[in-house]
């Protein structure tokens, strides 16, 4: 059964276009939720919402940062889903955070409040193949789609294995690190692209190091789309607001749509 | 005053068993001229390890019990699925074996002394016998891990080597590692660390090494893991993470453990030749990740002696019990209700952690070894003792295992006591200055 994230993206790629996912930071700020609608209306095909964690391995400084400044103001798993509950966000989201804040909570509990929350599809980065059998197994039945990452480092037999599991899309990250901007798309981005285009027909979405419009028209030439995560997050931490983020997300919009 | 306390009189007196001890110049000296040999025995025989029971191997996913896996993201997971596969190779191989045994015994000053500490054990009643991990090179039980590893990383191909240290300790012993094997190195410490811990952080460039500073969250051993994760993850390919405890992702809390073995199969032997009935009936260790508590329990685990874990109380892991997944595996770990972690408040920079190895954790769940909390002044008042006592500037981080077996006299009366003294307190001098005035 295909989940309203992976039916979402495959309309846009059905349609010949590229799929566009900001990653927005839940709780950092006042407007946050306003900022992720804002997202929406200007053009995002689904949303990643953050929910903070202390120890988050995957992000570099920016999203660190963020993940401070909204824990700092005592935000919780919980308030960002209450707030979620009953929002019209208009697109797909998806929850992105780590393993523990899923596990604490209960992996039950925690997969039934995000499908409370309207909240379609999770991504926990530090919860891989090989350990995600207990959450996947709670996320199904709630309905929530688990998004898999598949990295350079893995060998094509596991990326094939990652795809299976994977539901949603397949988030390809783009290189070897951690979240942040970087001045130019590595290599790496199109060959993960590629290398999962090869092994699958869910849709494949790259992010890590994609942070210009130009870098997510680039790598999709290959990906059905990007995820666009701390450049994001930058413009709310500058204080850009709704507006701010939804010119942004506007500006990648339009360059994707220009190119294909 | 002996009296009072028969088995320090045993000790003392010309009891077989205390004779063999006092005597005991030539049976030291038989164990020191034996070692090299005793050592490479159990090395190409394990001892332990592939034992049923208590501190087996973990299962094949790398569990202990309920406790461990390999919680990391996707780009490290080949990378440690890698390693764990050259550990496997390299542990079975007695050339490796040889290479490692060869390195502790004549860079690493192995086998470490047992000290009886008759001041001490007539202070307190009990029994205390010392495994003196502080004269090992660097300082240290750290070099037993950093050597293994090192020697692993050079078997890889790996020519980078990138670690997390807390008191300075694992940072300094790596360094040391990446200097004799001439590999480049990198040590994330938390700028809390560094600001208490100057000596080691010197120490580390002099040995040719960067010490970088993590500077987000609590400032301390956690955020140093952090970020080192965090480079592991962006130079994953030419880069060995050279994990300090017996913690992380599959394999390193079984790796880390079988590198300190050595600790608990050297003081198992020593004390079959020392004591009457071969073991001590307690063996007490200081646990931050648990890396010398691992090694020196590992030589006890299928014995009667009792295991006791000493946490600092501000980062007391086992004695809150609520497991957790961080930095790679599952175990019990300091967190709100929330999930997110909680800094750790501890004297001792080594310590200053707010997890604990999943497989101290697995041994605290199965009742195979119990963990105990001891505070900062207790600690303090620990670190005195033993100078004043028996002359040894003890590292705060043992000092916590002192601090336990003093508020446990009671329950200890006569009884025999071997304690890892996991390091030397050079480092803590300055910071005890201002603590003492």
């Amino acid at each position: 059964m295909t989940g309203a994230l992976e039916a979402a993206l495959r309309t846009r790629r059905d349609r010949g276009g590229k799929c566009l996912v900001p990653y927005l930071t839940g709780g950092l700020g006042e407007d946050w939720l306003e900022t992720i609608q804002a997202a929406s209306i200007a053009g995002a095909d689904a949303v990643e919402i953050g929910v903070p964690f202390s120890d988050p391995v995957m992000d570099g400084p920016t999203i660190q940062l963020a993940n401070d400044k909204a824990l700092a103001s005592g935000v919780t798993p919980q308030l960002i889903l209450d707030r979620l509950r009953g929002a019209d966000i208009g697109v797909p989201t998806a929850v992105m955070t780590y393993g523990n804040i899923a596990y604490r909570m209960g992996y039950q509990r925690f997969a039934s409040s995000l499908a409370d929350g309207g909240v379609s599809g999770c991504i926990l980065p530090d919860i891989p193949l090989e350990e995600v059998g207990p959450w996947a197994e709670a996320a199904d039945a709630a309905g929530v789609e688990t998004v898999l990452l598949a990295a350079p480092t893995s060998p094509d037999e596991r990326l094939v294995s990652i795809a299976r599991r994977s539901r949603g899309f397949v988030y390809g990250v783009g290189l070897l690190g951690i979240t942040g901007v970087r001045d130019q798309l590595a290599d790496s981005a199109r060959v993960i692209a590629a290398r999962l285009k090869e092994v699958t027909d869910r849709p494949v979405l790259v992010g890590v190091g994609v942070g210009t419009p130009e870098q997510a028209v680039e790598v999709c030439e290959v990906a059905d789309g990007a995820v666009v995560g701390s450049a994001m997050v930058q413009r709310m931490l500058d204080g850009g607001g709704p507006e701010g983020v939804a010119e942004l997300v506007g500006e990648f919009r339009s360059a994707l749509d220009q190119r294909f | 005053m002996s009296a009072e306390y028969p088995n320090v009189a045993t000790w003392n007196a010309a009891t077989p068993n205390a004779a063999t001890w006092n005597a005991a110049a030539p049976n030291v000296a038989t164990w020191n001229a034996a070692a090299p040999s005793a050592v490479a025995s159990n090395a190409v025989a394990p001892n332990g390890g592939a034992q049923p029971g208590f501190m087996a191997d973990p299962s094949a996913e790398g569990r202990f019990g309920e406790f461990g896996g390999m919680y990391v993201p996707e780009t490290l997971v080949p990378a440690c699925q890698e390693l764990d596969r050259a550990f496997r190779s390299a542990w079975a191989d007695p050339t490796f074996r040889a290479e490692l045994t060869d390195l502790l015994t004549h860079y690493a000053g192995r086998p470490s002394p047992i000290t009886g500490c008759d001041n001490l054990s007539e202070e307190l009643g009990c029994t205390v016998l010392l495994k003196r991990e502080d004269l090992n090179h660097t300082g240290s039980h750290k070099i037993n891990n950093v050597l293994g590893q090192a020697l692993l990383a050079r078997r890889m191909g790996k020519t980078r080597l990138v670690a997390e240290t807390g008191a300075g300790q694992h940072g300094v012993a790596t360094a040391t590692a990446a200097a004799l094997f001439d590999m480049e190195c990198i040590v994330y410490m938390g700028t809390v660390d560094i600001g208490r811990q100057e000596l080691n952080v010197f120490r580390m460039k002099l040995l040719g090494s960067e010490v970088r500073a993590a500077k987000s969250g609590s400032q301390t051993l956690k955020d140093a893991v952090n970020e080192a994760m965090r480079h592991w993850v962006s130079a994953v390919e030419s880069t060995h993470y050279c994990l300090g405890s017996v913690m992380g992702p599959h394999p390193y809390p079984w790796m880390v453990r079988e590198f300190n073995r050595v600790i608990g199969d050297e003081a198992a032997q020593q004390c079959a030749g020392l004591l009457d009935g071969g073991t001590p009936d307690v063996v007490v260790a200081c646990v931050g990740g648990g890396s010398n508590a691992a090694g020196i329990f590992s030589g006890f685990a299928d014995t009667d002696a009792e295991l006791v874990g000493v946490e600092p109380a501000g980062g007391a892991a086992v004695g809150r019990a609520v497991p957790g997944i961080v930095h790679g595996s599952r175990s019990y770990l300091m967190q709100d209700e929330w999930g997110q972690v909680l800094e750790a408040q501890s004297i001792s920079a080594g310590l200053d952690y707010p997890g604990i190895g999943p497989e101290h954790a697995n041994l605290a769940a199965t009742g195979r070894a119990r963990y105990e909390p001891v505070t900062d002044a207790e600690v303090v008042e620990a670190f005195q003792l033993l100078a004043r006592t028996e002359g040894i500037i003890t590292a705060l981080e043992s000092a916590h295992a002192l601090a336990w077996i003093v508020r446990a006299q009671d329950e200890l009366a006569g009884k025999t006591v071997l304690l890892n003294l996991s390091g030397r307190g050079d480092k803590d001098v300055a910071q005890m200055m201002d603590v003492l005035g």
